[in-house]
Parts: C-alpha cells; structure tokens; sequence
C-alpha cells in the first residue's frame, strides 16, 4: 500500500467549476461542474465535435472557457503545469525526424529548459527508469518513424510521467492502434494509477478499451453532458435523454456498443 | 584555369586570413541552424529571406552606406513577414513565393542604379567574402557568434517545439517566442550567408549540410555535430580551393557541400538496406 492510498488526499485533482464553452453561436457544453479525485479514472465520450478535446485543452491551460473555471491541483489551469503529464494520440512520425524513442522521453525530461543543452547525468538516469516503467528498453535506441503506434504510444506515456504527474491528461492514446496494443497501453496507464494515484482524464471516442478501468463518465452530446458510472450513463434511457431521440445501448461480453446516436458519429460502435 | 605556385598561395592564405575565418564560423552556424531549418520545414524561407536580404544589400551599395546592415535589415524584414503571416506551412509557402521574385526584382533593380564596380553588382548574387573589408569581415563574425550562443540557448526548447509541438506547447515551451527568436536569428544568418556566399547559394550553408547529417544519423547530438562538420568543410574547403585559381568560391562551396550530401545519401541507404 502507498502512502497515498493510506492517507488519500481530500482535495480533488482536477475541477471544473460552471464550466461552458462554445463557438460562435453553438454552444458545446455549459454548467459543467466536475471534480477528479486522485486515482479517479474518468473517461470523456462523445462524438465529433461534442468539445471533448476543447475540454481537454482546457484542462490543459490551452483554451480559456466562455464562463467557468478549471483548476488543477487548485490552481487555475495553466500550460507548463509541473504536475500534469500529457498523452496525445499518435501521430505518423516524418521519415528523417531526428528522434530515438530515447529522446522523446527526454524531451519530456528537459526539452522545456533553457540554456545548454547539456544531458545531465540525472537526465538520462530519469530517461532510463521511465524506459524501464513502460517496457520500452529494447526499442528505445531506434529512430522513432520506424516503431510501430503501439510503441511509439509507450514511449507517449513514459514521457508525459517525466514531472511524476498528479494528473494524466490522454487524447486518444489509443487511436489507430491494434487491439493487443491498445490493451497494453492502457493498462499502462492504469497501473499508473493504481500505484501511485494519478488521476487519469481519457478523452476516448471508443471505451471499450478502458471500460474495466474507468470510475466515471462524463459523455458529452447535442450541447447537453452526463457524468456518472459506466453503468449509470450507458444506458437507453440515460442515453436516449441525452441525444433527444430513441438510442439504444448493447452489451455483451464486455463490450458495450450504442446504437442510433443522431450524430454522423459512431463513437464505441466498435465492431469487435 | 592556373593554379598559384606554393610561395604565392601561402601569400593569398594570409590575405585572405579573415575571410576564412569569417567563413568557418558561418560554417558552423549555418550547419547548426540548418538542422532547425529542416525540421520546422523552412528551406524555401531561407531562399525567400536571403531574396530580400540581397534587396537590402543592394539598396545599401546604392546609398553608400553599410552593405551588412543593409543585409541585415533585408533579412530581418523577410524574416519578420513569414514569421508573421505564415505560421501554417501552406500560406507561409504561398507569401515567399510572392516575396521572392519581388526581393530579387528590387535588387536588380538597386543594382542597375548603382554606378560602381560591376565586381560588387554580382558579388551580392554570388558571393563576394574576398571583397568584404576588414571591419565588416568583423561585423560578419560577431554576428555569427551571437546567432551561435542564442541558438545553444534555446535549444532544447526549439527541439521540443520543432519536434513535438503540441506536447511541448502542453509542456509551457513559449511556441510563439521562441518561432520569433528562431527567425530573428535565420534572418542574421542569411544576412552573414549572402555576404560569404551569395543571395542565390545562401542553401547550400543553410540546408545541404543538414539534409546531409539527417541521411547517416536520427541522434540529436550526432546530426548536429555532423551538420557543423559539413558545413564547415564546405565553407572553409571552398575558400582554400578558390584562391589557388582563378574561379569565384561560391561554386567550390556548393560542389563541396553537395559533394558531402551524395556520400551521405549513398552511405545512408546503404546502412537501411543493411540494418
């Protein structure tokens, strides 16, 4: 048991506060209110377009709401934050990048400091153990447009727990990536979690990846939001209330699919 | 062509002291910027900068006063224009095309009006570093240094920023500041490049050596070293070889630098069949 697990802390990780946002004369979402809890697993479901990834960047100090407030560790939400580590989903890596999977990791170690760029001794020592936290060793030394997304993604996780973040911040981690990858990388991010109580925020348009791991939801659609457990939210009544119009949710062995969204979305309508 | 006897060359070397040295300090900076310039992408800005910097050293020869400040104040202009209005690669490509042709049109322009030496004229284009006098041949090696220093600065946080915008932007790395800084200094490298080189080549410091050392190596430490190291081979082999003969240096500098990139193409594709 860690210290943290014994003496957990009161004050929430993250919170938002009558949180709204929108574009122009379309609003996203307003009187958001919502508090993560250290080691709390919340997922972000919505289609396109819902501002999940608005919501992010708001957490992420990069969007200033319309009205409302985001604090992290009780401090407005603003870039740069120590505390907060950053996942965004993966991206196809230009040929010719001069990057190892060694040195993403370290950029997220000291790719934010001024001055010489000198790689301390502690620098690499860091850069080695968040190798060996994520299993990534032996790939670690190759030019990063030549590993694969699911590696690519472990060397993304490693390097956003450079700070030992409070808070991980994930944008479609797993995006684009097989299942068998996107099981390892979660529950990467899930042990995290569990052993040293991060929070995690997962803006995710597909949850069965994560749904064993998720505490809450907060499922974002036609202007309007829901929070609660997978099992209060997912569901025909919740969801159909949601959406406006009659949608129904399927579950078998795990998976859960929705069906009837309005929206050109097909968000965890995953063919499994 | 005829190639000078050994007593004359060692003559001509001492002569021509400081304008090696000014070129193997351009080496080096070019070599170094130049890794920036592939990764944000920049090779064409580099050409559409060193247009209007050539503008600015030819409305200086004009005016009689400094050509390097003239150059300087050319390139500092350019630099500012794309750095402003083209933060997306499209529009930023689409503004050098259109600043180009009218930097170079200036220019020419300047140069027809200029009532001097036609030495000078084409020196702008070309490369004309034997010319450059004394204290201007300082001038070009102070900035040089300074360009150096500032990029050792910031250079991890330009690598993050180049590399991995929207984590490093995540990060707090100043995107906006340091894209700034980053052009201010491009635009004093090709303002030192266009006296050395010439207006036209101004790539073949600025780029070939880059593009060169990303061939054979993905380190962040090997390609930049690798970079300076061909860039300044280039320079400094450029002007050793040019003032045994008779031919201007700008085509020795860029045959050599293009020289290096053929080798690094061949033994890099090498390596990948290997590997």
């Amino acid at each position: 048991m860690t210290p943290s697990e014994a003496l957990p802390d009161p004050a929430p990780v993250l919170s938002i506060r009558g949180g709204a946002l929108g574009f122009g004369d379309r609003a996203l979402w307003s009187g958001l209110d919502l508090d993560v809890s250290q080691g709390e697993f919340i997922a972000v479901l919505g289609g396109n377009g819902t501002g999940k990834t608005s919501l992010l960047r708001a957490m992420l100090g990069e969007q200033k709401l319309d009205s409302g407030e985001v604090l992290v560790d009780g401090h407005p939400a603003h870039r740069g934050h120590r505390r907060m580590g950053y996942i965004p989903q993966q991206k196809i890596v230009a040929p010719g990048t001069p990057l190892r999977g060694r040195d993403l990791v370290m950029l997220g170690v000291n790719g934010q400091r001024f001055g010489p760029p000198i790689t301390t001794r502690d620098d690499r020592a860091a850069v080695d153990a968040l190798l060996t936290a994520v299993g990534a060793e032996t790939f670690a030394d190759r030019p990063l447009g030549s590993l694969s997304g699911g590696e690519q993604q472990r060397l993304r996780v490693a390097q956003a727990l450079a700070d030992d973040p409070k808070l991980l911040l994930c944008d479609e981690p797993l995006m684009s990536l097989d299942l068998q990858h996107q099981r390892a990388v979660s529950e990467l991010i899930d042990r995290r979690r569990q052993q040293h109580g991060t929070a995690v925020v997962f803006v995710t348009h597909d949850i069965n990846p994560v749904l064993s791991m998720v505490d809450r939801v907060l499922y974002l659609a036609q202007g309007r939001f829901t929070i609660g457990t997978p099992d209060e939210v997912l569901r025909d009544d919740v969801l159909s209330r949601l959406y406006g119009t009659p949608v129904e949710v399927f579950r078998s062995r795990g998976r859960v699919v929705v069906v009837g969204a309005p929206e050109a979305e097909h968000h965890h309508e995953v063919i499994a | 062509m005829t190639f000078v006897d050994p007593a004359t060359y060692l003559q001509l070397l001492g002569l021509v002291q400081n304008s090696i040295i000014a070129a193997a300090v351009l080496g080096i900076v070019g070599g170094l910027i130049g890794v920036f310039v592939m990764q944000r992408d920049m090779a064409f800005a580099v050409h559409g900068i060193s247009e209007l910097s050539f503008a600015g050293a030819a409305a200086a020869l004009l005016l009689g006063i400094n050509v390097v400040a003239g150059s300087i104040v050319g390139s500092l202009i350019a630099a500012a224009l794309i750095g402003v209005l083209g933060a997306k690669a499209r529009d930023r490509n689409s503004i050098i095309g259109v600043l180009m042709p009218f930097g170079l049109g200036l220019g020419i322009l300047f140069l027809a009006l200029y009532p001097g030496r036609s030495g000078n004229k084409f020196g702008l284009l070309t490369g004309q570093i034997i010319s450059v006098d004394l204290p201007q041949l300082g001038l070009l090696i102070a900035i040089s240094i300074v360009v150096l220093v500032s990029l050792l600065v910031v250079w991890r946080p330009l690598t993050f920023d180049s590399l991995d915008p929207e984590v490093a932007s995540a990060r707090g790395v100043p995107s906006r500041a340091l894209s700034f800084v980053f052009m201010t200094l491009l635009g004093l490298t090709v303002a030192v490049s266009v006296q050395i080189i010439g207006a036209l080549l101004v790539l073949a410091l600025l780029v070939t050596p880059a593009a060169a050392a990303l061939r054979v190596s993905s380190s962040p430490v090997l390609v930049p070293v690798l970079s300076m190291i061909f860039g300044f081979v280039s320079a400094v082999g450029g002007i050793l070889l040019a003032i045994g003969g008779s031919l201007p240096i700008s085509p020795y500098i860029t045959t050599i630098s293009f020289a290096i990139y053929l080798v690094c193409r061949l033994v890099g594709s090498r390596a990948k069949v290997a590997r």
